[in-house]
């Protein structure tokens, strides 16, 4: 196991950040810390990496304690939301602090600092200043900086999220790359869903300060263990007093074993797929059919068909209201 | 443990630059009770005193809101050829010797140059009289108005009076509804500041007043010539009440300052 | 802006000129002139070289420190600026003068000067590094300690490079306004020529026996030394522009 936070708590004054969380991530994984904002996430960062200290519970690294170790002593790679760019310093300067703090020869650090500045395609752009780069550019910046001094663990607390649409797609592939190449135990914070299952090999859903359930993205979407995760992970639409999702909605022309009656009141194309909102026994549900579903149905508002969830398929009992 | 030397040392520095000094004069002014103090502050001198203060500094803040806001506006919204000149130019009085600034009035305006006898011809005295007096003043006031002004009128940018125009209204109706409102917070500072700077100026009106007793005395002046008089009590007391006036507009220009400083 | 700024002025070179360029000179380099002007650029650098320090480390006590009571010292910071330069000679003189309370005697001797100008200088470093350390982006100090640097090397690495154009531009501006201050400086020097007699008390003696020369002469020094600094100062602002 490469990290392990065990029962670890959190105060700021009154509010809980972290309540008895215990985490742990093995070595060379690819791991997202996902949830909404203000459920704990950055806080159980910043504790593994020493920004913070715990009230109570420990944090191992490598096996070793680190819990009371300052953050200078504790191995970690750190890169942050808005980059915090040594803007004094230039790129190359930047991306050779580590190795200028450890006093390494100067021929050593011109090799490492190269070779990370190639591998991030930075090389262009050793000798400007980091207000002369784009966010993208400054995000790759802090990337090599941190990669430099070898860490044994790397963190990065909403990395994408000060950049836009499409620099966060080529940056979130970008980084999966990376960590194929580099292979370094690589933790990172998102509230984006769709981040987090295109990235990461495991996930660990967090909100108010707890864990919620941790799996690879697979096993998050299609067994996901309560209501929250299910929400938060993909869309749901609620069945026969169960959440379920719109793309495992059956439909029938005729009644058949565990189906409702259903209306359909509007049809939307979406692309490839076809949404369906219904009514059922007075609730206002929607389903995802393919085009061809609907064609076959002749699915149009005002029609009467019969619905259920596929069987085996993800479902969280809900306590109707 | 730095930080309880670093604590240490700048307490230390300011209690004793800053704190006894101020306190001393608390002190001595009321030495021997309250009685002598109303007494060397109602003496004609003091109240003429006051009086010359109260009436240069109104005039030069006055004409300093005029200027200052004229100016922000010029600096802030208009390109011309010069205007770098006239920034610079504006910070000027703050490196100048406000003995030099009496000087430079007393050589353009005295009795003796050409300006100085054309004026007096039509009755108008600049020199030991109090147009000279105000015009010291506002010398040393022109950064005060404008360096609080402008920056307000850089952040609010010029959406709102872009809008104000496509919507009909003059440049002056521009300027009364839109501009002046949201300024009118910076604008009161840099009045306040301005007012405490006119009010507690001495070096320029030094030279400019030729200090005459009475005539030309303004508070800051009756505080030394008492003093070097041998009177101390009453320039302790005018001491304290320009100390004062220091303190409530200290306390006023923090409430109406446009930014946060200790968080 | 003419009337009073820009023709008064140029009036003070001009009649500084008046007896030629010679008389420049002489005027400047008597005895008196030049020993003003002398202990007026000494003390004024001596001046701007302590607050450089003091001002930082207050700045730092305002902006880092948790004392109790600071909103109250931030507000007396800038009591120089607000209070009339003759009240705070006066109250100088109270303390460190000849009835000084504790016994420190001050007056008529140049370190009696220096206090003037300490005290009429004092707010400009602070005001200018506190904005500055205020922006910092902590999380720089943070990244440079995820990456092995001690609380030491942050601060000469990290903090320090990024307020020094800030210390810089407030050391001018105390050294411009300590080189002009005359009013703190009359009553605690007892302006004793060769002794403790500034630049601005010597101009204004020249004046008072009526060698308007001499005195304009000595102005123009005192104008000259000031414009360079303020010319320093925006390309100072200009070069830490550019480097964003």
């Amino acid at each position: 196991m490469s990290i392990k936070a065990l029962n670890v708590n959190k105060l700021f004054g009154d509010f809980v950040a972290l309540d008895d969380v215990t985490v742990e991530i093995p070595t060379g994984s690819l791991t997202a810390l996902l949830g909404p904002s203000g459920g704990g996430k950055s806080t159980l960062l910043r504790v593994i990496a020493g920004l913070e200290q715990p009230d109570s519970g420990t944090v191992e690294i490598e096996g070793k304690v680190a819990t009371r170790l300052p953050a200078q002593q504790r191995g970690v790679g750190f890169v942050f939301q808005h980059y915090a760019a040594f803007k004094h310093l230039s790129v190359y300067r930047n991306v050779a602090f580590g190795l200028e703090i450890r006093k390494r020869p100067k021929a050593e650090i011109k090799k490492r600092v190269t070779e990370l500045l190639e591998l991030v395609h930075l090389e262009n752009f050793a000798h400007r200043y980091p207000s002369q780069l784009s966010g993208g550019q400054r995000q790759r910046m802090a990337l090599a900086r941190a990669l430099a001094v070898e860490p044994q663990v790397l963190l990065l607390d909403e990395p994408f999220g000060a950049l836009d649409a499409q620099v966060r797609k080529e940056l979130r592939a970008w980084l999966r790359h990376l960590h194929e190449q580099v292979n370094v135990t690589t933790v990172f914070v998102t509230h984006d869903q769709e981040e987090a299952m295109e990235v990461a090999d495991s996930i660990v859903v967090m909100a108010n300060g707890k864990v919620e359930q941790i799996g690879s993205p697979d096993a998050l979407y299609d067994t996901p263990e309560n209501d929250f995760v299910m929400g938060f992970l993909g869309p749901v639409t609620k069945l026969a007093g169960e959440l379920v999702r719109p793309h495992d909605i059956e439909l029938f022309a005729a009644p058949e074993t565990d189906t409702v009656e259903a209306t359909v009141l509007r049809v939307t194309r979406l692309g490839f797929e076809v949404r369906v909102d219904l009514k059922v026994n007075g609730d206002d549900i929607w389903a995802q059919v393919t085009r061809g579903t609907a064609e076959q149905f002749g699915l149009e508002p005002g029609l009467t068909v019969y619905v259920r969830r596929a069987p085996h398929r993800a479902a969280i009992p809900v306590a109707t209201p | 443990m730095v930080r309880t030397g670093l604590r240490i040392s700048v307490l230390v520095y300011l209690t004793m630059l800053l704190v006894l000094p101020v306190g001393i004069i608390f002190v001595r002014t009321f030495e021997n009770g309250i009685g002598p103090v109303i007494d060397a502050l109602s003496t004609a001198a003091a109240m003429h005193a006051f009086q010359i203060t109260v009436v240069v500094s109104f005039y030069a803040v006055l004409a300093n809101t005029l200027f200052g806001v004229t100016a922000a506006i010029l600096l802030v919204r208009y390109r011309f050829p010069g205007k770098r000149i006239l920034n610079a130019l504006i910070d000027l009085p703050l490196a100048v010797s406000p003995v030099i600034v009496g000087l430079a009035l007393v050589l353009v305006y005295g009795r003796t140059t050409g300006t100085g006898k054309a004026l007096a011809g039509i009755g108008i005295n600049i020199i030991f009289s109090i147009p000279g007096m105000v015009m010291a003043t506002i010398f040393v006031c022109i950064p005060l108005v404008v360096r609080a002004v402008a920056p307000v009128l850089e952040e609010i940018g010029d959406d709102q009076e872009q809008a104000a125009s496509t919507l009909g209204a003059s440049t002056y109706q521009t300027f009364r509804r839109i501009t002046l409102p949201s300024i009118r917070g910076a604008l009161a500072y840099g009045i306040v500041l301005a007012l405490a700077r006119s009010l507690g100026e001495y070096g320029a009106i030094a030279v400019v007043s030729g200090r005459l007793v009475g005539r030309t005395q303004t508070v800051t002046l009756f505080v030394q010539e008492r003093y070097q008089n041998f009177d101390q009590q009453a320039a302790y007391a005018a001491a304290l009440v320009l100390v004062l006036s220091a303190v409530v507009a200290l306390l006023v220009s923090r409430t109406l300052r446009p930014k946060e400083i200790t968080r | 802006m003419s009337i009073i700024v820009l023709i008064p002025l140029s009036a003070v070179v001009w009649t500084s000129m008046e007896d030629g360029l010679g008389g420049f000179w002489h005027a400047v380099t008597r005895p008196e002139a030049w020993s003003s002007l002398k202990l007026t650029i000494v003390a004024s650098l001596l001046v701007a070289f302590i607050n450089l320090i003091m001002g930082t480390a207050t700045a730092w006590l305002l902006v880092r420190d948790k004392l109790p009571g600071r909103a109250v010292l931030d507000t007396l910071i800038d009591l120089p600026f607000a209070l009339p330069t003759i009240v705070a000679g006066l109250a100088l003189l109270s303390i460190y003068g000849t009835n000084s309370p504790v016994g420190l005697n001050l007056a008529y001797a140049r370190s009696g000067v220096v206090v003037a100008l300490l005290f009429v200088t004092l707010p400009f470093v602070v005001r200018t590094v506190q904005p500055v350390l205020l922006e910092l982006d902590r999380e720089m100090e943070e990244a440079a300690a995820s990456l092995g640097a001690s609380p030491t090397k942050i601060f000469l690495r990290i903090i320090l490079p990024n307020i020094v154009p800030a210390m810089a531009a407030g050391t001018a501006l105390a050294f411009a306004r300590a080189m002009s201050e005359f009013g703190s400086t009359v009553l605690i020097s007892g302006n004793l020529p060769f002794k403790t007699q500034v630049a601005s008390v010597h101009i204004f003696n020249q004046l008072e026996s009526d060698n308007v020369t001499g005195a304009a002469a000595v102005a123009t020094v005192l104008l000259l030394v000031s414009l360079a600094v303020l010319l320093g100062l925006d390309l100072l602002q200009r070069w830490a522009a550019r480097r964003g």
